[in-house]
């Protein structure tokens, strides 16, 4: 019954809409509602069923969408690189400060998250403009003369998905992190490994599940992505999420863009699929 | 006087045997060396905001040595302990070690390893690569490494288990390669933290055999911290008893409890029966005390002085006291009192008799006769006396 629960969540939320959109990218699109061929028809005591893969065909014929996948992918990729590096140190930080601080600390990381999501991208809009926050600050300085372009830049769009997702990554890691058992460093110290070896050798190797927890919770969503990239990137930014938007909203192509949505899947399966294969690895 | 106490008793008599017979070959190869001591601690101190953990403690360990620190928790032994390995650094005082100071090094360059009560090995490697963690921080060439990991592990006949982990192996296992982990560096000193805590009891007694004579074979200088005075006592061929951060008395196990200095010493290592009362009588080389809550004197007659009139307290062990349905024929050294419970562990049976004042005395008898008849039962009226060797004057 417990078991049930989760199971039938699962076929509801996630199992039903990837089949109807499974099924909406073999179909074909035509001016109807809804905007999509059907599947199978019954007709004269047969059968008929109609698998088109010209919408997977469609997307290789097109440099835009090979580019835009790309695009995504090195992107999500850098982010969740960057999200790391920022992450990690603070993850440890926090898990080696006292219990009374780390709380504070802790809501620290999560407190930006309690404002809507939409209005601290905005407000990233008012800190990078050419008469933005950063820019008067410099210019004030005397650091520059000219403003720095920096929204509409593919920094900006980094600086937005980094600072969006940085408490997934740290709070994962934060989990595991305050688990080490301290006395392991204690050991390692005693063997005769300085402290940064010590961290290299144990600290990083055993914090593992953590990064990974952590990189999959950031480069997954940071692949789709479709706000930050169109309210910091401007429209020159290609990316998958906004493709799929165009596809569906703009195009009313339902077909291709579900065709999209499948293979952005089949990318993001990959990683997922490795992880598993190393958690599974762990629990022996 | 409860009956855990009892329990903490039985064996011990056996080991305190067996510790003085291990304890011979061990005597000679640290009195190779009698010029001067391998370990000198040094006035060491060590305060934690406003609380003395360790007290100006002096120590002087000789090579070869098996030394045990045994206090209850928070006496300052663990802190003594770290300060060596250098995971914590002393407040004052000075820790040589064969003529090195110790202060400006750091723990991941001391010739110090310490085997930690959680043994700590690393989870994610296997047992052949803990082991040879060390040797690697050490830049030990790789072929070298691998031939003195496994020489080690066949020390604690681990070598078949070089590529389990951690969470594979059982409790006395982990021990073996946590000790194998240290040994392959070969340090000058060792340090073992509550060696056998982590292991069940039935464990616990076979390992400490096992451990003194894998110390004993590579013959390595080390420092033990224990609460479990039947471990300490096992292992170790010297004792500090340690109470809050300062060492109360150190001796060899038998010395320590045989003749405690002091009420501490005597209560914490095995039981005892303490009983107190003022001088009445100073003669060379023997004191007369008149007890509280005995009808006879106590008559001491080894090495003994006092001033007339001082309090002072009497140490009796229980395995020292005779039961007896007769009265003695001395003037001293006896009294009268009723059997309150007896308890029949085969060999011998612990006595708990009431005195007519109301204090509790505990005395165990060698069970020589079969039958239970002839032998006091409960609520008898019985004596119980000890000879004049036998009381210890304890002052403090």
């Amino acid at each position: 019954m417990v078991i049930a629960i989760p199971l039938i969540w699962m076929v509801l939320f996630f199992l039903i809409p990837f089949a109807i959109v499974l099924k909406i990218s073999f179909a074909e699109m035509v001016i109807a509602i809804p905007p999509f061929s059907a599947l199978w028809e019954y007709s004269e005591g047969v059968l008929n069923i109609k698998l088109s893969m010209d919408n997977y065909l469609f997307l290789l014929t097109d440099d835009l969408y090979i580019r835009a996948y790309a695009k995504s992918l090195k992107l999500a990729f850098i982010s969740m690189s960057l999200c790391l590096l920022i992450g990690y140190p603070m993850a440890y930080a926090i898990a080696r400060s006292g219990p009374s601080i780390r709380n504070i600390l802790l809501l620290g990381v999560i407190l930006p998250s309690w404002t809507s999501f939409l209005i601290r991208i905005y407000a990233w809009i008012g800190i990078l403009k050419n008469n933005g926050l950063i820019n008067n600050l410099l210019l004030w300085l005397g650091i520059i003369d000219q403003p720095l372009i920096m929204l509409n830049t593919d920094i900006a769009v980094y600086i937005g998905i980094v600072y969006a997702y940085l408490p997934f990554m740290i709070l994962p890691l934060y989990t595991n992190l305050v688990k080490h058992d301290y006395t392991l460093l204690e050991a390692a110290y005693d063997l005769g490994a300085k402290p940064w070896k010590s961290f290299v050798f144990i600290t990083i190797p055993l914090s593992l599940p953590g990064i990974i927890a952590g990189a999959m919770l950031v480069f997954i969503p940071a692949v789709g992505e479709f706000v930050i990239p169109e309210l910091l990137g401007g429209s020159e930014t290609l990316m998958i999420g906004k493709v799929l938007w165009q596809e569906f909203f703009n195009n009313r192509d339902w077909p291709v863009a579900s065709a999209v949505a499948m293979v952005m899947l089949l990318f993001l399966a990959l990683p997922l699929a490795v992880f598993h294969h190393y958690q599974s690895e762990e629990a022996l | 006087m409860n009956k855990s106490g009892l329990v903490r008793f039985y064996p011990f008599d056996e080991i305190a045997l067996f510790t003085t017979m291990t304890k011979e070959k061990q005597k000679i190869s640290a009195n190779a060396d009698n010029s001067k001591p391998y370990i000198e601690i040094k006035n060491i101190s060590k305060s934690f905001d406003n609380f003395v953990a360790v007290n100006g403690i002096n120590l002087e360990i000789k090579e070869g040595e098996i030394f045990a620190l045994l206090g209850s928790s928070g006496c300052g032994k663990s802190t003594l302990l770290r300060m060596l390995a250098g995971l914590e650094t002393p407040t004052t005082g000075e820790i040589i070690i064969d003529g090195r100071d110790m202060a400006s090094i750091p723990p991941f360059k001391r010739p110090i390893n310490m085997m930690f009560q959680s043994y700590a090995l690393f989870p994610h490697m296997t047992v052949e690569q803990n082991v040879a963690f060390g040797l690697k921080q050490d830049r030990v060439p790789r072929n070298q490494i691998k031939e003195k990991v496994m020489e080690t592990l066949k020390l604690v006949e681990m070598e078949a288990y070089t590529k389990r982990k951690s969470h594979q192996l059982s409790g006395g296992q982990r021990q073996r390669v946590a000790l194998a982990r240290i040994l392959v560096k070969s340090p000058k000193l060792l340090l073992l933290d509550e060696p056998m805590a982590a292991l069940d009891k039935k464990l616990r007694g076979q390992m400490q055999i096992e451990l003194v004579n894998i110390l004993e074979d590579v013959g390595v200088t080390c420092i033990m911290v224990t609460h479990d005075q039947e471990e300490a006592m096992t292992m170790a061929s010297r004792i500090a008893v340690m109470d809050q951060g300062n060492i109360i008395q150190i001796g060899p196990p038998s010395e320590v409890y045989e003749f405690p200095n002091s009420r501490f010493s005597a209560e914490f290592i095995g039981t005892v029966n303490l009983f107190d009362g003022k001088i009445k009588e100073d003669r060379p080389d023997q004191v007369m005390i008149k007890a509280n809550d005995l009808d006879a004197d106590i008559l001491i007659d080894h090495g003994v002085t006092g001033t007339l009139g001082m309090k002072v307290s009497v140490a009796v062990r229980p395995e020292k006291i005779i039961v007896t349905r007769e009265q003695p024929d001395s003037k001293y050294n006896w009294t009268q009192g009723t059997v309150e419970e007896i308890v029949y562990l085969g060999g011998f049976s612990t006595y708990y008799v009431k005195l007519d004042s109301g204090k509790q005395v505990v005395a165990t008898q060698a069970n020589l006769n079969r039958t239970i008849h002839e032998r006091p039962s409960w609520d008898e009226k019985i004596y119980l006396s000890w000879l004049p060797v036998s009381g210890v004057m304890l002052i403090k």
